[in-house]
């Protein structure tokens, strides 16, 4: 027997807050949350702003030992599930434990521990480094900690696909959940990767931008890294009635594909595969969506590549549709950026508000369609989608459904 | 363009492409040498290195064939020497 499958707790950390109610609350109002870089010096860089989380502080979230055992991303893992649980309403007996899932994405891991170690190698040149690198900068450490904290026995793993981890992790859960192989499932993303050594590995790639993130703009110039985490709770649709939780999105769907074309050019021919795979894992035609929560870096390549793949799918429905993407306001986060874009979607069709694309300019023929520009739009729609289109060629969609 | 210049700029241009120097010449576009954008960011790492200099991206953006390369190349240099002698 399969299930319908219920987001019944989200929780979130982004350059709104730490709380899923500051992103929502940024997003619903088109504010864009790019600001200059304190973690490193920008000086140093040929972009000066990214999407960090202000003025956090771990010891809000964790005694000095825990912090001291976790990188940022597995703190931002551990703080977006706690207050995913504590929304859901779920409290995790040793039996539900053992039924429960945990799916994370992350694309970096512990980068700024790495980037930390490495330093006192190479450029102290001290013959050590200390003994918690590894278990601080491993991709599962968050996903770890979170078993840990809740007495998660059952699947627990990390999904490592770049920019598409997230939706990766949380199309597995979805189908775990709707399989009936777990009842639960705590899936989302986390990333930090606001590193010295890091950012200059992106400053060479020659995709962020010297301003800010313009996706669809015709004068747009790259993207903006940005950092941190959402996690969402999912459970049956009778689980969750039962027990008379409030049910807050559904997911109906989830397509993934694969380009086999280029590491780092996108494809329209493979990311219009991965929407129509989740239409039809939905069981959905495309004039049933209303809403596209782009995956919209604000790279010249990606917004058109994505627009062809959108107009390929979806046809004269295309022109109807609304499509924003919300990196234009939360960074793009690469491992944790389909979760926080999970969390947005669900936000916009639980409350009827599409989040804009913010920073929007001027418009580019390659980029013909509803882009929502900068101010957010009052839109009763019953099925979104949420795009993620990995480097690699691996993409992956996940379709929402309005809470019933 | 001085041929020494060229030279230097299609000596690198090669070597990061792992293809033979003579098929490296001044009217080729990256097109026709296979260069994607992957391998244009490589290559401007490089040209970097070489030169020491710093290629902003928005130019790189622009540069399609050899020829563009090496006069962005050259305006760069001519750029620095004139910082150099303020």
């Amino acid at each position: 027997m399969t299930h319908r499958v219920a987001v019944t707790g989200i929780g979130a950390i982004s350059a709104f807050g730490e709380t899923f109610a500051d992103l929502w609350a940024g997003l619903a109002v088109g504010r864009s949350a790019i600001r200059p870089l304190t973690l490193v010096a920008p000086s140093a860089l040929r972009f000066p702003n990214a999407a960090e989380v202000p003025d956090y502080d771990p010891l809000r979230h964790f005694d000095e030992k825990e912090a001291q055992m976790l990188d940022r991303f597995a703190q931002f893992a551990a703080v977006a599930a706690r207050e995913a649980i504590r929304a859901s309403g779920i409290e995790f007996s040793p039996e539900l434990g053992e039924r429960t899932a945990i799916v994370l994405g992350c694309s970096g891991g512990g980068k700024s521990t790495e980037d930390d170690g490495f330093h006192h190698l190479y450029g102290l040149k001290e013959p050590r480094v200390s003994p918690l690198t590894i278990a601080r900068s491993m991709s599962n450490a968050g996903a770890s900690r979170v078993s840990f904290e809740y007495g998660i026995t059952g699947p627990v793993f990390t999904v490592s696909t770049a920019c598409s981890s997230a939706n990766h992790a949380i199309g597995q859960a979805f189908r775990m959940v709707r399989s009936g192989e777990v009842e639960v499932a705590i899936t989302g993303g986390s990333e930090a990767p606001l590193s010295m050594g890091f950012l200059k590995a992106w400053e060479a790639m020659r995709v962020v931008a010297p301003d800010t993130c313009r996706p669809f703009s015709l004068d747009r110039r790259g993207l903006i890294l940005g950092e941190g985490a959402a996690v969402l709770v999912l459970e049956p649709f009778e689980r969750a009635r039962a027990r008379g939780a409030k049910i807050l999105g559904e997911i109906a769907g989830f397509g993934m594909s694969s380009d086999a074309h280029h590491i780092t050019q996108p494809s329209a021919v493979g990311a219009a595969r991965a929407m129509r795979a989740a239409l039809i894992d939905a069981g959905q035609a495309p004039e049933a969506i209303g809403y596209v929560n782009a995956h919209g870096t604000g790279t010249p390549a990606n917004d058109a590549t994505e627009t062809e793949a959108i107009k390929s799918v979806f046809g004269p429905h295309a022109q109807k549709l609304l499509v924003s993407s919300t990196k234009s306001m939360h960074g793009h986060t690469l491992g944790a950026a389909g979760a926080l874009e999970a969390a947005a979607t669900v936000g916009a069709l639980q409350c009827g508000l599409i989040p804009p694309t913010a920073n929007f300019t001027a418009a580019d023929p390659a980029c013909d369609l509803d882009v929502v520009p900068n101010t957010p739009r009052v839109a009763q729609i019953e099925f979104g989608i949420s795009n993620s289109f990995a480097f690699g060629g691996l993409n992956a969609v996940l379709m929402f459904r309005k809470p019933a | 363009m001085p041929e020494d210049l060229i030279s230097r700029v299609t000596g690198v241009i090669a070597s990061t492409q792992k293809i033979p120097p003579e098929t490296v010449t001044i009217d080729k576009s990256f097109e026709e040498l296979k260069i994607d954008s992957l391998d244009g960011i490589n290559i401007l790492f490089a040209l970097e290195g070489e030169f020491d200099v710093d290629i902003p991206d928005d130019a790189a953006r622009s540069i399609r064939t050899i020829r563009e390369m090496v006069e962005g190349i050259e305006k760069l240099l001519a750029a620095k020497a004139q910082a150099a002698q303020k």
